[in-house]
């Protein structure tokens, strides 16, 4: 799933001094499994702006609505009778969500409140961990279902490095080696012939915008 | 011969090489350069220029290497992984080339977190086998990684490190031989203590036939006190001190530990002259490069020999 973290308040704080009238605008997918942009945490972070400002005698009305997804079109649509009423609305979404809540009302700044973080899984309560840079050439088939790309510091496709120390990475003694692992599983699988193989230079898919569009749709004429 | 540089000429005539190391100042001053130059010009084969170590920023490797041909001595160009995407690196190997250089040690570099600008975005476009793979396809094709003519090939001697040490042990002469397919000429290694490992990496090498395929040469870096041989212990990845060096070390008077990290480097020299598979020794002096004129001395590697 996608992971966020909140931004610091001051930082919220900087990006609304200017507006009277605010709505926050949360996502009931994946920033509300990870506990950063649901319902709950928009009254949260409504009802600490709201004092923050009553503090600074300058007086904020500041409502929340959470969509079931904000990356979705047809649950932005429920917006838009709202959002005419509010001068600038806040995004408590993943960076996808707040761009196309951006995108809909072109004329209203939408401030982020989130930081989006990646791909993570769930380790345990409040606890994730990145897994994927959705690099678009997956070499997962390759290195035992572990991602040299996410798991290596350094990104390696033909690791480890020198720096690999029992076990753990040169950055840390509590980051694993990523291709450590890679050689424990293939070890295991009987398949440490795939780490003989020199992946060539690998063909970023990811520096250009990326659109996808799944075999037997299209995309619609305007 | 693949280059012809002084290094190679010194290999493939069979004679057990020596290269030293020269870390570029941090800062504009040539003269700083030039005067480490001085205690390592006639001592060893070529010199490696480091390249940013430890992710620290310092006067660029090929310029340090310019430096280092005008006075007269062959550099080995360091290029990291790290810094530069493949665009960056090929424009580099280019100019490099046409200013003279004619060795390049290819690696992946020291993260970033590491060095002065732990908040640096890391490169790593391609990785250091990739970057081996190509400065050959450079060379040897006469082609850009993109696949497009490059006129007038660079002829580099492709060099490569390697760490004999780190976990998991019995993958990494497995690693060396990737590395020597994907098509180095020479191999420099990480700094050895642990010699009995050593040896065994080295057998196992043997046995494996990749002696064969390319040059080994041993990497070694005198202590200068009990406090380094610790941190090299403690801190330096991927480093294995065994405790015995630690405990010859704290044998002798503090001021006598110098002196006896270089009998131990002279001692591990001399059993490299004997060890087959390894065809000659990198010396890693950091920061001393004025010992190397007396360690090469004491090693009896002098004279360097001259082949046309």
């Amino acid at each position: 799933m996608i992971v966020a973290k909140r931004k610091p308040f001051d930082e919220i704080k900087e990006l609304l001094k200017s507006y009277k009238k605010v709505l926050n605008v949360g996502c009931g997918t994946c920033v509300a499994v990870c506990l950063v942009g649901g319902e709950k945490e928009v009254a949260v972070l409504s009802a600490e702006i709201e004092m923050a400002r009553k503090l600074d005698d300058n007086p904020i009305q500041i409502d929340g609505y959470t969509v079931e997804r904000q990356c979705d079109r047809e649950y932005l649509a429920e917006l838009d009778e709202m959002v005419e009423k509010y001068d600038a609305l806040i995004s408590m979404a993943c960076g996808v969500g707040i761009q196309f809540l951006a995108e809909r009302f072109p004329d209203k700044p939408v401030l982020p409140a989130v930081d989006t973080s990646g791909l993570a899984v769930n380790q345990a309560a409040g606890w994730y961990e990145e897994r994927c840079r959705s690099c678009s050439s997956c070499v997962l088939g390759w290195t035992g279902g572990i991602c040299p790309v996410t798991m290596c510091a350094k990104g390696l496709y033909n690791g480890p490095c020198g720096g690999t120390n029992k076990g753990s990475c040169e950055i840390h003694k509590d980051q694993p080696c990523a291709w450590y692992k890679i050689y424990e599983r293939l070890l295991r699988q009987n398949r440490l012939e795939n780490l003989m193989r020199v992946h060539p230079a690998n063909d970023w898919k990811d520096q250009t915008p990326r659109t996808l569009i799944q075999p037997g749709y299209k995309k619609p004429e305007n | 011969m693949k280059a012809g540089s002084n290094l190679e000429k010194v290999l493939t005539a069979g004679h057990f090489a020596f290269t030293g190391e020269l870390g570029p100042p941090r800062g504009t001053d040539a003269e700083e350069v030039r005067k480490k130059a001085a205690f390592l010009k006639g001592n060893v084969d070529a010199v490696n220029i480091t390249d940013n170590q430890t992710a620290v920023v310092r006067m660029a490797s090929w310029a340090a290497c310019i430096i280092l041909i005008q006075e007269g001595l062959e550099p080995n160009f360091q290029m990291v992984c790290r810094d530069r995407n493949r665009l960056a690196m090929q424009a580099d190997i280019l100019g490099a080339y046409a200013h003279g250089i004619r060795n390049m040690l290819c690696l992946s570099g020291d993260h970033c977190q590491f060095g002065d600008h732990p908040q640096a975005r890391g490169v790593f476009d391609i990785d250091s086998m990739q970057l081996i793979s190509m400065v050959k396809k450079m060379r040897d094709e006469g082609k850009f990684l993109g696949g497009a003519d490059l006129e007038h090939p660079p002829q580099i001697f492709i060099g490569a490190a390697a760490n004999p040490f780190a976990d998991p042990f019995e993958w990494r002469v497995h690693r060396l031989a990737k590395k020597i397919n994907a098509g180095v000429d020479f191999i420099q290694t990480q700094c050895i203590y642990n010699m009995e490992k050593f040896r065994k990496y080295i057998q196992q090498a043997n046995d494996m036939g990749l002696t064969e395929k390319a040059y080994i040469l041993a990497g070694v870096t005198p202590m200068k006190s009990v406090g380094m041989a610790k941190y090299m212990k403690n801190r330096v990845p991927g480093m294995d001190v065994p405790d015995d060096i630690i405990a010859r070390l704290q044998g002798v008077a503090k001021d006598q530990q110098a002196e006896e990290g270089i009998k131990i480097a002279l001692e591990q020299i001399e059993e490299f002259k004997e060890m087959k598979g390894v065809a000659g020794v990198h010396l890693m002096a950091i920061e001393w490069e004025h010992k190397v004129p007396e360690i090469a001395e004491r090693a009896k590697v002098l004279p360097r020999p001259t082949v046309e």
